[in-house]
């Protein structure tokens, strides 16, 4: 199918800085069917982690019910993973957090896992900043169901058998804008290069990304009249910004002339620049983000880039002043208070 | 005035009679109840305290029943002997419902005398006498729930020195509070022993019954259960009669749980409804953390999905369900055993959930700690069974003992033992035995460590399956593991003398069967044998109970005998010899009531007395 644009792969036997090779963050076969975006994203998602050299044994993989929900077992076999409820990945994601604040989560949900039966958790995750890449593998319909609606698809789009969708998409950028995430990314699952850097920048992000990816579905709804098929999408999309990935250990890093680029700080060391492309777009202006997004609906323009990004704030543990120690693993002598404290209990409700 | 022909002369009924102040709510009378509770139980005479409230904040009826009972009954009684009318609203009624010979204690105003001359009136001019105690106008509202504490302490010859140690530890020693209440107590005393001959045979005496004793309510006593347990992740959505359990947990894990920085060893969230809530559970389980919520009947309806997926992944987690009156909104602030067989088989296709049930609340504190060591035993989700008589009223109880045994995290394979095993293991392999297969937890820095989590068909290696030989071996480990939990949970506690008719029940029912029970044996000269059920699934115990007697009576506070479906449909050929005791008001079950069906059915059987 149109759209598979891959990089230029690493040799197979390049070992990265944890001493891992491109394949050890492989996953097994994708069941999906052929062309399908997710796919593009599944593979991006192993370019990124290997090219960060993230330790498998440290990431979490999570997701809801649907098309994308299947995705986490086709990367990274060597991270946990949870395929959990319709839904409900959120929560989910958010237990996992407070169990081991260390875990990198990459969470995985589709538009209708997020804006139709997730939307609420969706919104509440928001608030909470976790460290956390929340993906939305966005094709606008049901997949696994056989091709109904989603809450993205836009207004006038229309199905494979000729229905018309007659209500407002809802923007889970400007959501996550809104709710005070501070890394929001509107991608494209054929745009392999900007991909690739959003998604290392994501990951090296402390704190909550959140990255809407529309990804088109090639069985239903790749059509003409769809506003999220491979040549619509391909048409319609413009780019913000050139977005480069600078790591924190990378030599060859030098700062840039002001004002050709902008340079964000990622909360790792690792820094994201971005170079806008023939617009004068802020993305560090919340207010001027959401703006822009509202005004991109009405002139039906796809814009992708980087949306919003702010300096990291304090993830969830760090809200809730949790011990560094992952409650997971804290040993008795922690968590059982000694025979002093039920004694003084005891004494005072007697 | 009052020609009340009282059997009993007066003050010779000693410790042996309830008081049932009806107020308003929002009207400050909690703390002039504990105050009175409070002040018995120091003078040694075992009492409870049943609040019965409204699903409102400020301005509805709201009572509060006090018993006190030498013998040690505890359970709601059918009638109250003192009514004190605090609520102008409900005085007509309340006094209307009084049982012939009852004490009614009221505003002077309300003139009640004519209207039930069988009683004994002590009209009192709590306006006149708030307003000479308490010279601030907008504190009298609240104030002059003081004065019938005073009024009763000077009627009953309750120890003024008592109540003062009540009053003080009840407003945590606030000295401004206490010098507002403290003339209201004192001036309602003082105007009865001027003005107010005693009419009536109640009267308590200091006694020494209360050794060794506390008084909690049962969210309180769990939430003290978890902390010890060592829980670690909390999430909850406020539900009454629930809410309490956890405001409690946060309130003594941030007191006792800090590290030496000030740094919580624990996570306490509110979630944004109880399916968020839930799924923190699973997601904190499956990531090794000790979790907890606890909810009631709306909130386990909404996480039926999630408890599913927690029993077919296999992740351990905790649900305390403080269950209310059902269904729908129902009585939110009344109680009943109404969750049971919702509890034991939640959600959807094949499931049985342990369910693990305390009756007071040592019980409550013991079996919390129990219920997070069982979950992650046996990797699945755990319910603690409460109901809100016990989760929130007020329980005289033993002290609690500190836990004996060491915290338990069940099996779970370390990186050190993944290496011993050369990286080869299943998730969901029965090596043991017993249906419980190892586990690992994220963050293992092991090559192999990682499996994957789901909720669709999986193969003993963890990997997706449609394969019907696959899903059947699944499920049917699934079932020794329930199996294997027989052996694990609280056994019942069993009385008797080898009568043919037996009395089975669980959790807050049992004080009022003791109860009926002792009335059973010494008015009506028939003994019964006792099966307190403790846990689900039944343990043998329970089957031989059952068998071992000609007919047994489930005794439960719901409209269909939930508890009786359960049994009849576990020990299906035991199911004839089951009736149900039932009682489903939304109050309290009394020991009236359990003997008057008793006799009923046992007459109705044809049979006599079963002896």
């Amino acid at each position: 199918m149109a759209g598979a644009t891959e990089a230029p792969e690493a040799p197979s036997n390049q070992v990265n800085r944890v001493g891992l090779q491109k394949k050890d963050y492989a996953g097994s076969k994708s069941t999906l069917c052929i062309g399908c975006g997710h796919d593009l994203i599944t593979a991006r998602l192993i370019d990124a982690a290997f090219d960060l050299s993230l330790k498998p044994e440290n990431v979490v993989k999570l997701s809801g019910i649907g098309c994308s929900s299947k995705t986490p077992a086709y990367f990274m076999s060597r991270s946990f993973s949870f395929n959990s409820v319709h839904g409900r990945m959120p929560s989910v994601a958010t237990g996992a957090s407070l169990a081991n604040r260390h875990l990198k989560i990459i969470g995985v949900s589709g538009d209708g896992d997020t804006a139709n039966i997730g939307i609420g958790q969706f919104v509440h995750v928001m608030r909470r900043n976790l460290d956390m890449i929340y993906i939305v593998e966005n094709n606008g319909v049901y997949g696994l169901t056989k091709g109904q609606f989603s809450a993205t698809a836009d207004k006038g789009s229309k199905q494979k058998y000729g229905n018309v969708n007659f209500m407002a998409p809802i923007d889970l950028c400007a959501l996550a804008v809104e709710l005070g995430c501070n890394f929001v990314a509107r991608l494209f699952a054929g745009n392999t290069k900007m991909m690739r850097q959003a998604l290392q920048a994501a990951l090296a992000f402390k704190g909550t990304a959140m990255l809407d990816i529309i990804s088109p579905c090639v069985t239903f709804n790749n059509h003409a009249g769809s506003t999220k098929s491979f040549p619509y999408v391909k048409e319609h999309e413009t780019a913000l910004q050139d977005i480069g990935f600078v790591p924190a250990y990378d030599p060859t890093y030098h700062e840039m002339a002001a004002g050709e680029e902008r340079e964000i700080k990622l909360g790792d060391g690792s820094k994201m620049t971005l170079k806008a492309l023939g617009n004068d777009y802020n993305p560090t202006d919340r207010v001027g983000a959401l703006k822009m997004l509202a005004e991109s609906r009405e002139q039906q323009k796809l814009l992708t880039g980087i949306i919003y990004v702010a300096e990291s704030q304090p993830t969830f543990p760090e809200m809730l002043n949790m011990v560094d120690q992952p409650l997971a693993t804290l040993p008795q002598s922690v968590t059982r208070p000694g025979k002093e404290v039920l004694e003084e209990v005891m004494n005072e409700l007697a | 005035m009052s020609t009340a022909a009282t059997a009993e002369a007066i003050g010779t009924i000693v410790n042996d009679f309830s008081i049932h102040v009806a107020t308003a709510n929002g009207s400050g009378s909690q703390t002039s109840n504990m105050v009175l509770l409070r002040a018995l139980f120091q003078m040694g005479i075992p009492v409870s305290g049943k609040n019965l409230f409204p699903s409102n904040i400020q301005g509805l009826p709201t009572w509060f029943t006090i018993r006190a009972s030498k013998d040690g009954w505890i359970a709601r009684k059918q009638d109250s002997d003192v009514i004190v009318c605090m609520n102008p609203e409900t005085a007509d009624e309340d006094v209307a419902t009084a049982r012939k010979g009852a004490v009614l204690i009221y505003d002077d105003s309300l003139r009640q005398q004519e209207k039930r001359p069988d009683c004994i009136h002590y009209p009192v001019p709590f306006k006149k006498l708030i307003a000479e105690c308490c010279p601030d106008l907008k504190l009298r509202k609240l104030v002059i729930n003081m004065l019938y504490v005073g009024v009763c302490a000077e009627l009953f010859g309750i120890d003024m020195h008592e109540l003062k140690v009540a009053l003080n530890k009840q407003l945590a020693g606030k000295q401004k509070a206490i010098d507002i209440n403290l003339p209201a107590l004192e001036h309602g005393a003082k105007w009865v022993r001027e003005n107010l001959p005693k009419k009536d045979p109640f009267k308590v005496q200091h006694m020494d019954a209360n050794k060794g004793k506390i008084i909690i309510e049962g969210n309180a006593a769990s939430a003290l259960g978890l902390m010890f347990g060592g829980v670690t992740v909390v999430t909850w959505y406020p539900i009454t009669p629930s809410s309490s359990l956890c405001e409690y947990l946060d309130e003594y894990l941030n007191r006792f749980r800090l590290d030496k920085d000030g740094k919580r060893t624990f996570a306490v969230v509110q979630a944004e409804d109880e399916i968020a809530a839930a799924g923190m559970l699973a997601g904190a389980g499956w990531a090794g953390a000790r979790c907890f919520t606890s909810t009631s009947g709306p909130g386990i309806s909404l996480m039926n999905e999630i408890i599913g997926l927690g029993y077919f992944a296999e992740i351990p987690f905790v649900i305390c369900d403080v269950a209310r009156t059902g269904p729908s909104t129902g009585l939110p602030t009344r109680t009943m055993q109404g969750d049971i067989y919702s509890l034991m088989y939640a959600s959807h296709g094949d499931t049985k959930h342990i369910v693990i049930i305390p009756s007071e609340p040592k019980e409550a504190f013991e079996f919390a700690q129990e219920a997070l060591d069982i979950a992650e035993e046996f990797q699945t989700p755990v319910f603690l069974m409460l109901d809100l008589d016990l989760g929130m009223n007020y329980w005289m109880s033993d002290r609690f003992a500190y836990p004996s045994k060491p915290i338990h995290r069940g099996k779970v394979l370390t990186k050190e033992q993944l290496q011993e095993l050369g990286g080869k293991w299943g998730r969901y392999q029965d090596v043991d035995g017993d249906g419980i297969a190892y586990r690992t937890i994220p963050g293992t820095e092991h090559p192999n460590a990682a499996y994957f989590t789901r909720g669709t068909g999986h193969t003993p290696q963890a990997t997706y399956s449609e394969k019907p030989e696959h899903w059947k071996s699944n499920m049917d480990r699934l079932a020794k593991k329930f199996e294997t939990a027989k052996k694990r949970v609280p056994k019942p506690v069993i009385s008797g003398h080898g009568s043919k008719v037996g009395l089975l029940f669980c959790g807050t029912t049992t004080e009022a069967i003791r109860e009926a029970v002792h009335e059973l044996e010494h008015k009506h000269r028939v003994k019964v044998d006792l099966c307190r059920v403790r846990a689900f699934p039944f343990t043998t115990e329970v089957e031989e109970f059952i068998e071992k007697h000609e007919r047994t009576y489930v005794v439960e506070i719901n409209r269909d005998g939930q508890l009786r479906m359960a049994l009849s449909g576990e020990l299906p050929r035991l199911a004839p010899k089951l009736r149900s005791i039932l009682h489903y008001d939304g109050m309290p079950l009394t020991a009236a009531t359990v003997v008057a069906q008793f006799r009923e059915q046992e007459g109705a059987w044809g049979k006599g007395t079963p002896e």
